[in-house]
């Protein structure tokens, strides 16, 4: 197994080789560059040219890759162009709300989806089977913007039970250690930080989770019910174990990988920063800044960026991939 | 099955009740932002102003940052040695309490206000105005890091540009002397960008500077979390009237619609960024209150005169009279905008106010159009920017209703667009017959538009001036202004400038927006600023 991991790892090398070459060309073959987009009406050729040669951006393409791939291995990620701030720096303050967000919502995902999933798939087209998964494709459906929106305009503005966007109220002080702040509040034993940080994470992590919980009760549902098929299940019920014990111990577990499946991809694709339950819910992720950076032709900050999810993407594949063998012994790497 | 019931219902009731419970118990304590009842970090009586806004700082260090949204936030913090005055772009005493310009206008003396603190407790005094001024405009500088410090090349024409050098004659008074004399030395001056930092604080964090700023200004920096708040306190040493608010958080909110939630919800309290389509709901709702920014900008349709048929100045009053600005700014401004008769905002000092502005007269403009030559009209193109612009929100519904107008005299426009910064590039080569495009001031000086808008020196290719409009008599009342100190004499020679721009008619002067900021009624003393920023030391909430 050690050596499995050991060898995945080496892998990540020319992934990653291959995904920074990919993202620069990508945004270096946009159109537009980040000079014309400071200056606006006021981008005159001279003043586009000093800002160019200021920044770098005069040297051929193969040179700025040289230069950006020797800063990345010594462990500088640059500086934004537009705010001369260090990349990684800002990627350190944005990526743990990412994270934050991204753990919230997939826990409700799990939780509901499977709990859902497992439910239908032991009463199968009864109503509750009908509904929860009529409710998984509508939630599939339903734009995440207006989900977010209906969500606030329901709980923030018309009930008031509910802050309507950001992190954490303005007048609460938290100690900031991981930046997630959940975590900091428990960390630091701050229980009213604790309880806003909370009331922040709900609606954006029901808001983003409801894609993945929609995946992950249609996936628990349809690998539960073949499972239940199977003749062991038969065997089970006939040597007369408890419903609960053939379910959730037997039936489960052995429908379970496809399902992590789903969960490790939806989670590796969150993790890349949700823009739009960002945007809407000014929650201040990797995704938002992303998002911006493309737009504004900040290269340094999109750049790293991609590198960073790719890396992280290819982690949260590996850890599924050594999940599975726990799962199901009968998987084995050697 | 029956093991799902019982237990399972059980811990599923539980978990929402708590849920339910938690939500609850939070309303109580959050929804009094302001009042700060049992809050952690305010005494009860401690007045806060949440800003909403749609982006997000790109730094606090003024020098090397163009945008809005970081000079709203660094404009709390600087004072520059003159700033302007609250309602107009008149320069009044800020760090310097007087100055004075030599005969030929290239020495400019500063004397300078005496006690004053940076917020670090270092004491100001005249070799720190020179070690900003020479950061600024020397490249060479040791600290002339952390960006390209692009708007004092802008201004000042390049590094150093005009100014050759600063000096310190005393403790309290600073030399300037330009390689030139330049009128509006003051007024660029009197700008965001060159507001005077520590430089204890500068040396300090070098590179880093952009996020621990120290000025002298009415608010102290306390903390930014990226994309998320800036948060500054009230400066208890300020030289100046104190202000009345404890603390002032800038929170970002990208996303209209929220933005807008959280102004109704309360949990900011005043917001700028508001849609056309969101002015009726704020306008109804009374407990808010609108208010205008008065304009700094001007929309315009520029003809290319170095195109037939614009080069023949009856074609250009006719699709001026072909025009329908008042109902165009109804449709699309959401009657945010003003009507532009003139290249200068109304805002500025020198507006010629008694221009008679060419009346929407259809017939009047066929009958022109028949005189020059076009009794059947022509066929042509018009230019529309693809991005809103803060003074054409939506151009490209904008640029079909000038098309319908032109139609209506048998003018046949076709609309031409381009990536935006394609855009710019193409009409500053001239390669459009007509096209729209706009203009921020920069420093509240009518030099900072006529000339750069319109005058020949800017006519050639990469041009600022994309009428390419060409007149020896404006030519020389503009340079003649821009070296004439008296700002008396200076205004009459922009009236005068702007009766002939209207008599040649370069362009159809379309509008001047006025962006609104909507506010909760508890929120008082909020002046807005016609550069689109202000310190908002007398801004007081309930």
């Amino acid at each position: 197994m050690l050596s499995y991991i050991f060898r995945r790892l080496l892998m990540i090398i020319p992934v990653l080789i291959g995904v920074s070459i990919l993202a620069f060309l990508l945004i270096h073959l946009i159109p537009g560059n980040p000079a014309v987009a400071m200056l606006g009406e006021r981008a005159t050729p001279e003043r586009v040219a000093h800002l160019e040669e200021a920044l770098g951006l005069d040297d051929p393409l193969y040179v700025q890759y040289g230069r950006f791939m020797g800063q990345i291995l010594q462990g500088d990620f640059g500086r934004s162009i537009h705010s001369n701030s260090s990349v990684l720096w800002e990627m350190g303050q944005r990526f743990p709300a990412t994270i934050e967000l991204t753990i919230a919502a997939m826990i409700i995902a799990i939780v509901v989806g499977m709990g859902a999933g497992i439910i239908s798939a032991v009463k199968p087209y009864s109503i509750f089977d009908h509904f929860s998964m009529g409710t998984a494709l509508v939630g599939v459906s339903m734009p995440i913007f207006w989900l977010g929106l209906m969500l606030i305009y329901l709980f923030g503005v018309k009930l008031g039970l509910l802050p309507p966007s950001g992190r954490l109220d303005v007048t609460i002080e938290l100690e900031t250690i991981t930046n997630i702040y959940v975590l900091d509040a428990i960390i630091t034993g701050n229980w009213v930080a604790l309880k806003d940080a909370l009331r922040h994470l709900i609606m954006p992590a029901v808001a983003l989770g409801t894609i993945p919980m929609a995946m992950i009760a249609r996936m628990t549902r349809s690998s539960m019910l073949e499972v239940m098929r199977q003749d062991f299940v038969r065997t089970a019920r006939a040597k007369g174990l408890p419903e609960k014990t053939i379910v959730f111990k037997h039936a489960l577990k052995n429908a379970f990988l496809p399902v992590l499946t789903v969960i490790g991809l939806q989670f590796g694709y969150l993790l890349g920063g949700a823009v739009m339950t960002e945007w809407i819910f000014s929650w201040p992720g990797i995704g938002r800044w992303m998002f911006m950076a493309i737009g504004a032709r900040d290269f340094p900050i999109v750049q790293g960026g991609i590198l960073l999810i790719a890396t992280v993407f290819v982690f949260v594949n590996l850890i599924v991939d050594v999940l599975y063998s726990y799962v199901d012994p009968r998987i084995r790497y050697d | 099955m029956k093991f799902l019931h019982n237990k399972t219902i059980f811990t599923l009731v539980i978990l929402l009740a708590f849920t339910i419970l938690v939500a609850g118990c939070g309303q109580e304590t959050s929804s009094s932002g302001t009042n700060g009842e049992g809050q952690q970090s305010e005494t009860p009586s401690e007045k806060v102003l949440i800003w909403g806004r749609g982006g997000d700082s790109s730094g606090l260090d003024p020098a090397n940052v163009t945008d809005g949204e970081s000079a709203k936030v660094t404009i709390n913090i600087y004072d520059g040695l003159v700033k302007y005055q609250r309602d107009s772009t008149e320069v009044a005493p800020a760090l310097a309490v007087d100055w004075e310009t030599s005969e030929d206008g290239k020495t400019w003396t500063f004397n300078l206000r005496e006690g004053v603190k940076f917020h670090d407790g270092t004491d100001f005094d005249a070799d720190d105005v020179v070690f900003n001024f020479e950061r600024w405009m020397n490249e060479d500088h040791e600290y002339h890091i952390g960006g390209t410090f692009d708007y004092w090349g802008y201004m000042f024409g390049g590094y150093p540009g005009v100014v050759e050098s600063v000096t310190a004659v005393d403790q309290y008074t600073v030399e300037f002397k330009l390689a030139s004399p330049m009128a509006t030395f003051i007024a660029n001056v009197a700008m965001f960008p060159f507001g005077i930092a520590s430089p204890e604080a500068v040396k300090e964090h070098g590179e880093d500077y952009f996020k621990n700023p120290v000025g002298t200004g009415p608010f102290k920096f306390v903390e930014w979390a990226p994309d998320d708040k800036v948060v500054l306190v009230k400066n208890e040493n300020y030289w100046g009237e104190q202000a009345k608010l404890d603390k002032l958080v800038f929170r970002s909110i990208p996303d209209n619609s929220t933005r807008l939630m959280e102004l109704q919800s309360g949990t900011i309290d005043i917001m700028d960024g508001i849609t056309p389509d969101d002015v009726e709901t704020i306008k109804n709702d009374d407990n808010f209150q609108l208010t205008l920014r008065p304009s700094m900008n001007v929309g315009y349709l520029a003809m290319n005169t170095e195109k037939e048929p614009f080069d023949d100045p009856k074609v250009r009053k006719a699709v001026n009279m072909a025009i329908n600005k008042k109902e165009i700014i109804n449709a699309f401004f959401a009657g945010l905008a003003k009507t532009a008769k003139n290249p200068l905002p109304p805002s500025l000092w020198g507006y010629n106010d008694s221009i008679e502005e060419y009346e929407f007269d259809p017939a009047q403009a066929k009958a022109l159009l028949a005189e020059a030559g076009f009794p059947n009209g022509f066929k042509t193109t018009l230019w529309a920017m693809p991005v809103p612009r803060p003074y054409f929100p939506q151009p490209q519904k904008i640029g079909e209703a000038m098309q319908a107008n032109l139609a209506e005299v048998g003018i046949e426009a076709e609309i031409v667009s381009h990536d935006w910064t394609t855009y710019l590039h193409k009409t500053e080569q001239g390669e459009h017959d007509m096209a729209m495009l706009g203009w921020t001031g920069d420093n509240g000086d009518p030099d900072n538009f006529l000339y750069v808008l319109l005058d020949k020196d800017n006519a050639v290719a990469p041009a600022g001036n994309i009428a390419f409009y060409k007149n020896d008599e404006l030519h020389d009342l503009l340079i003649e202004a821009q070296q004439e100190m008296d700002q008396d004499v200076r205004a009459d020679l922009y009236k005068q400038a702007q009766v002939i721009i209207h008599e040649d008619a370069p362009w159809v002067p379309m509008s001047h927006s006025t962006p609104p900021i909507a506010s909760k009624k508890t929120v008082s003393g909020y002046v807005p600023h016609p550069t689109g920023v202000e310190p908002l030391d007398t801004v007081d909430i309930q």
